[in-house]
């Protein structure tokens, strides 16, 4: 195979591949509706909204030192 | 005032915010002078035949794309970063000693950097490679400059008391890593004195100079691929970053979905580093790359317009607010001309379009409804956001704001209009052929045609800078006189004087 052909191989796996990790993302987004740590996704927004610095995070960095 | 342990601290965010004004003045100016000096040439020798060197377009057109990209823009995107990151972030730089030294740092580095920049582009040191015009000394100074950007963002982000990084860090690390990568290699390039000729005798040259370790083609596609993206990480992505905070903040609401702020961050992130061989259709590079760029151009529109709809959909059932804040009405603007530009983007992209729009006006006319409606206006609204919380004042006149919006708003109408009117005449004049393929006109028909359409560009932007002046007088007296306001007062819609 020349070099040509190989990269015409190559260009349709990565952008097939990209494409189905996207669409896999969006499922997953929607899916499981929470990330690792239990937080609907949603709730992130919150993170603007109460941003001074005596609210209380969203997702704090330790749960144990509360601030 | 309540007893409150800890403040933010915004003293490195008041320093850009300062950069910010100041070099968006000196670059619309000189943008303004370039646009009366097309429309009428004998402008180029204002100051007299002797000084002619510094004033004509050619020395000045640098000047201007890169005081406003890399002066007032980039300024922008520092001012904002020291005031969102500590937000988001919920850490104060007054708790870091190092991270206020290396804020500071990076401040006083930048401005050095700036004016070595002036200076070395009005003496007509130049590179040649757009929007990378500077030498290699002064590429090392922002090599260093961008270096404490970084140490500022991650050390930030290590004392962080908020465990998930809010959207808009997410787009200031790419703004970050982007810029890095794409600084660092489309500004590879060899001292003259370092190269010697085929026989082996030394070129010589300033000691400053250099030449590009990149050649023809290669050297396009490498600029070009520098180019676009630095339209993406310099004029969507940090931008996009400051309306995910603020447009929320100062309306008071969620994001509309959050969801979609993160798939169209990866779709964009994955995106747009393919799509710059648009810069170059029919030209010299191959065939599959420019087709590669058009597809990835149209492609780029669905992410684009999820961060744009995402932005006006937060808005749904308070478009009262629209109405009735000048400050939302920038930052809803700046969404629709953001939306706007990443249509007629693609459209330019797709090859056919391009073979009439290429090397007109029309480009021009594309890259100021972007920059003027979409970055312009969402880094003055978030100045505007932010001054009454870094300087504990209410906004001094909602009044004055009001009418610079309209006012701008105008400036950016006829500024598009007219250079779309002059680019498409352009392009078809100049491919205009009798049956014998004759060319129908010569180049300089064009010229006297488009007379008019530059005096208006002309007009439109004298009135954007009108505007861009009352701001700066506006914060100005919203730092010396605005009524003093207590934090209770700064939850979301900003305070603001008759
Ligand atoms: C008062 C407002 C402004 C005016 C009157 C103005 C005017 C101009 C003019 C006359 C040119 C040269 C066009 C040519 O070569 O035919 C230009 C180019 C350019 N300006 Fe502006 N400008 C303004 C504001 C801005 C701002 C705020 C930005 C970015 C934040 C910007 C970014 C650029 C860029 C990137 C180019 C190069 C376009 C290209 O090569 O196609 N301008 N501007």
């Amino acid at each position: 195979m020349d070099i040509a052909t190989l990269q015409a191989y190559g260009y349709f796996v990565l952008t097939v591949g990209l494409t189905v990790i996207l669409y896999a993302y969006i499922y997953h987004l929607y899916k499981n509706r929470k990330d690792a740590d239990g937080h609907d996704y949603e709730e992130y927004s919150n993170i603007a909204l109460n941003d001074d610095i005596v609210d209380t995070p969203v997702n704090a960095v330790s749960k144990t030192e509360d601030k | 005032m309540e007893n409150r342990p800890l403040e933010y601290d915004y003293t490195v965010a008041k320093m850009f915010m300062l950069a910010t004004i100041v070099l968006g003045i000196v670059g619309m100016l000189i943008g303004v002078i370039l646009a009366f000096e097309l429309a009428f040439p004998s402008i180029n020798t204002i100051l007299g035949e002797g000084l002619a060197e510094y004033t004509n377009f050619s020395r000045l057109r640098p000047l201007h794309t890169d005081a406003v990209i890399f002066g007032f823009t980039l300024s922008g995107i520092f001012a904002t970063w020291y005031y969102v990151g500590q937000r988001v972030l919920k850490v104060s730089m007054a708790e870091s000693g190092f991270l206020m030294f290396i804020g500071k740092l990076h401040f006083v580095l930048y401005v050095i950097g700036v004016a070595a920049v002036v200076v070395s582009l009005f003496a007509g040191v130049t590179t040649s490679k757009e929007y990378a015009e500077f030498e290699w000394p002064i590429d090392i100074a922002i090599v260093v400059v961008w270096v404490l950007f970084g140490m500022s963002i991650f050390g930030l982000i290590g004392i962080r008391r908020e465990k998930s990084l809010y959207i808009s860090v997410w787009y200031y690390i790419a703004t970050f890593l982007g810029i890095a990568m794409l600084y660092l290699f489309n500004n590879m390039e060899v001292p003259t004195m370092l190269v010697s000729a085929p026989d082996g005798s030394a070129i010589g040259g300033a000691w400053y100079h250099s030449v590009s370790m990149y050649a023809g083609t290669n050297d396009a596609l490498v600029q070009w691929w520098y180019g676009h993206n630095a339209v993406a990480f310099g004029f969507t992505v940090p931008i996009v970053a400051m309306i995910y905070y603020f447009l929320p903040k100062e309306s008071g609401q969620a994001i509309y979905s959050y969801k979609l702020s993160l798939l169209s961050f990866w779709g964009l992130m994955f995106v747009y580093l393919w799509a710059g061989g648009h810069h170059l259709l029919y030209s010299t590079v191959p065939d599959w790359m420019q087709t590669m760029g058009s597809i990835f151009s149209v492609i780029l529109i669905l992410p684009s317009w999820g961060s744009a709809i995402n932005m006006l959909l937060t808005m749904k059932g308070e478009w009262q607010q629209v109405a009735a804040s000048p400050l939302i009405k920038f930052m809803v603007l700046g969404s629709t001309f953001y939306m706007f530009s990443t249509l007629e983007g693609p459209i330019q992209a797709i090859k056919s379009v391009n073979a009439i729009a290429h090397f007109t006006d029309w480009i021009v006319g594309h890259v100021h409804d972007g920059v003027l409606g979409w970055v312009g206006f969402m880094i003055m609204a978030a100045l505007y956001h932010m001054a009454p919380r870094v300087f504990k004042r209410e906004i001094y006149s909602k009044s004055l704001m009001a009418a610079q919006f309209w006012i701008q708003t105008l400036g950016v109408v006829f500024y598009f209009t007219s250079m779309w009117i002059a680019g498409i005449t352009q392009g078809m004049m100049w491919r205009a052929h009798d049956e014998f393929g004759n060319l129908a006109y010569s180049f300089i028909d064009t010229v006297t045609v488009l007379h008019p359409y530059y005096a208006i560009r002309g007009v439109g932007g004298l009135l954007y800078l009108t505007g861009f002046l009352m701001f700066a007088y506006n914060i100005y007296k919203t730092m010396t006189a605005g009524r003093k306001v207590e934090e209770s007062e700064l939850a979301s819609a900003s305070p603001m004087g008759a």
